[in-house]
């Protein structure tokens, strides 16, 4: 990693109140550029850790430096950062034009100066309408402009959204998630977005930092965390319909190894494992997405198919519009495979599935760690 | 639906139940029972001395006179003045418009610190002004007159102001602080971010959108320092008595006739200041009582 392009380096970064330690020893580099997420479940610490990197929060150790300057002490102005809430935090007594310009007024910038970043701003994120309303004469996604607004005008390096489309309804976040990721490409500034939402993660993210009781579990690009997620906690995180865990024992089966599910064996000849394979007797957990199992019978080359069949009844099915989730078993347990909706399934039926190995994820079952 | 919906029937609810009744019954008494005292006042006020001597208070009066108001105003005695009780509300505007600005300064600047920028102890340092709001006055005004005493301003409008700015601190502090913090944390973040200051964001952010719990703040202030007796007839000095203590010094004078009617007026007078305030913001005036009462 070229250290020049860096743009916020967080070194050792601990925070704790009390006995009660929100962050551990955190480290991470975000390239210059870059759109970052934090993505966790509530309590993880993403939103705590945009606020030691906005300067919000003192932190307990560690170390922060933003455009390699040490910012670790430094009040949040002097930062180059700008913020987006999730409440959007607009000030209610002031006009559009009035919020826009605040943060400018009170640096004591002159006010020919002030105009002209307002009217950049507002030209950028097509709110010239709206700069003498007051904030409650707003509709929620033109807050979040409004706020986005606020840091544009401000000419920062780096950009901090803590969750700012969580408040606003399905239909509204996806506009605006496009307008996020279009305003990235344009402005080309680093971004760190925290978010506990998987679709805005993967559709946004250059790379995404999956966090967990302080710790970040795995930083990786979206792709990679989705198809080679580093324990059982990440891979059950993202993809919806969740992945299928199937737990089971380690055995050889035809000179390999192979995973025997109560009675079950799959064979793991395909699998990739990250280091040697498991012993036999450990025992495992197998973990299958429903996007990565076919349907429809085998390849009638069984050479060429490397999937690995298996026969059970169909017990449920989801139907969700483009998809069809068809509910079966393996070995007893219930597993999930995501179908096309013009194939059609009916409950009890015999129901061959073929499990796609090489995309497939196995975790010690103790540890949760991949195998 | 199978269900056949359910028609309303029986006789229709009567307006005024016999329980309705009752109740209605009970709360005409009660204000009849308050209202009375009122009333006597001022029919009291606007009857003569010799009407007066007939004995019949509640009846109205026959000839209807304001010299009662313009005697208690201008020329009731007190002591060894007589300048009517004009003299004491100028005195008790003194003490008011100073007491209170200073006070809900102060206090506003304290609950915006204890909420948003905490330091440390400062949990301790509110739990300690809020144990101070449950000590008896009494207590502390031998002290206080010991403390004024050294610093040389007993006895002066500076002292009773002062001595009203340090009684109104714990609850007009508790009152800004849980109003802070009940606003949103994000915008203050935000005005950081921005670069706003300590005094920068209370002054342009928070007190303009904090309108409501002035307005409170006012109202407690204003009844609270205007109906004071005790801190004014100590700390004021005879020159600067506020109008309760001259009102007072009328209606105990032991010499000459009592004028009854003068009497009333005067007490009417002076009431008039936090009930004109009540009924002006009586709305703020529930909501304050509220605030200070779920919120804490």
């Amino acid at each position: 990693m070229n250290k020049h392009n860096v743009s916020v380096s967080v070194q050792d970064l601990s925070l704790s109140f009390g006995t009660l330690t929100i962050l551990k020893q955190l480290n991470l580099d975000i390239q210059e550029g870059e759109f970052l997420v934090l993505l966790g479940p509530s309590g993880c610490g993403k939103s705590t850790l945009l606020n030691c990197i906005a300067g919000l929060l003192d932190i307990t150790e560690g170390r922060i430096f933003i455009k390699g300057k040490n910012v670790t002490w430094a009040e949040p102005k002097d930062r180059g950062i700008g913020m987006v809430f999730q409440s959007y935090a607009l000030y209610p007594q002031m006009t559009v034009e009035r919020n826009l310009s605040f943060g400018l007024r009170v640096s004591g910038m002159d006010k020919a100066e002030i105009d002209k970043r307002v009217a950049r701003a507002a030209d950028i994120l097509q709110i010239q309408p709206l700069l003498h309303r007051k904030p409650g004469q707003l509709s929620g996604g033109q807050r979040q402009r409004v706020a986005i607004g606020r840091a544009l005008v401000r000419n920062v390096d780096v950009f901090l959204f803590d969750e700012p489309l969580s408040n606003l309804d399905a239909q509204l976040r996806a506009e605006l998630r496009v307008e996020i990721k279009k305003l990235h490409h344009s402005l080309g500034n680093t971004m760190i977005y925290v978010t506990h939402d998987q679709i805005e993660a993967m559709t946004l993210a250059d790379r995404i930092a999956v966090m967990k009781g302080g710790v970040i579990q795995q930083l990786d690009a979206p792709h990679e965390i989705y198809n080679r997620p580093v324990n059982r906690f990440v891979a059950g995180f993202l993809g919806s319909p969740a992945m299928t865990f199937l737990d089971g024992t380690i055995t050889a089966a035809n000179g390999g190894p192979a995973v025997n599910i109560n009675g079950t064996v799959v064979p793991l000849g395909r699998y990739g494992f990250a280091g040697a394979a498991p012993e036999a007797g450990r025992p495992v957990t197998l973990g299958v997405r429903p996007e990565h199992i076919a349907v429809g019978g085998a390849s009638p080359e069984p050479e060429a198919d490397r999937r690995h069949w298996v026969t059970d009844k169909v017990t449920l099915l989801e139907p969700t519009g483009a998809d069809t989730i068809v509910w079966s078993e393996l070995g007893g347990l219930p597993i999930t495979v995501r179908v096309d909706a013009e194939k059609h399934f009916h409950v009890g039926e015999p129901f061959a599935y073929g499990l796609d190995l090489t995309r497939a994820s196995l975790f010690d079952k103790a540890s949760g760690d991949r195998l | 639906m199978s269900v056949t919906s359910v028609e309303p029937s029986g006789a229709r609810p009567r307006r005024l139940s016999p329980s309705r009744f009752m109740i209605y019954a009970g709360l005409f008494v009660a204000a009849v029972y308050y209202l009375l005292p009122l009333y006597v006042m001022v029919v009291t006020s606007l009857k003569g001395m010799p009407e007066i001597r007939l004995g019949n208070i509640f009846s109205p009066p026959m000839e209807i006179t304001f010299q009662p108001w313009v005697t208690a105003w201008d020329s009731a005695c007190t002591g060894l003045y007589c300048e009517g009780l004009k003299v004491g509300f100028w005195n008790s505007m003194k003490i008011l418009i100073p007491s209170v600005i200073v006070s809900i300064a102060i206090a506003s600047v304290n609950g915006y610190a204890l909420s948003n920028w905490k330091f440390k102890g400062s949990e301790v340092f509110f739990t300690i002004l809020i144990i101070g709001s449950f000590i008896p006055y009494q207590v502390m005004l031998y002290p206080l007159v010991i403390i004024m005493r050294e610093l040389g301003i007993f006895g002066t409008l500076t002292a009773i102001i002062v001595v009203h700015t340090i009684f109104g601190m714990p609850i007009l502090t508790l009152l800004f602080r849980n109003y802070f913090a009940a606003l949103p944390v994000e915008l203050f973040k935000a005005a950081r971010v921005d670069g706003a200051g300590f005094w920068q964001i209370f002054l342009q952010v928070l007190a303009p959108m904090s309108l409501p719990i002035f307005v409170v703040a006012v109202i407690l202030q204003v009844t609270g320092i205007w109906n004071d007796f005790l801190f004014g007839v100590i700390f004021a000095g005879t020159e600067n008595y506020p109008m309760t203590v001259q009102l007072n010094n009328i209606v105990n004078a032991t010499q000459g006739v009592k004028e009854y009617n003068v009497n009333m007026a005067a007490t009417i007078l002076t009431g008039a200041v936090p009930l004109i305030i009540y009924f002006l913001s009586g709305r703020y005036f529930v909501r304050g009582i509220a605030a200070g009462a779920v919120k804490g």
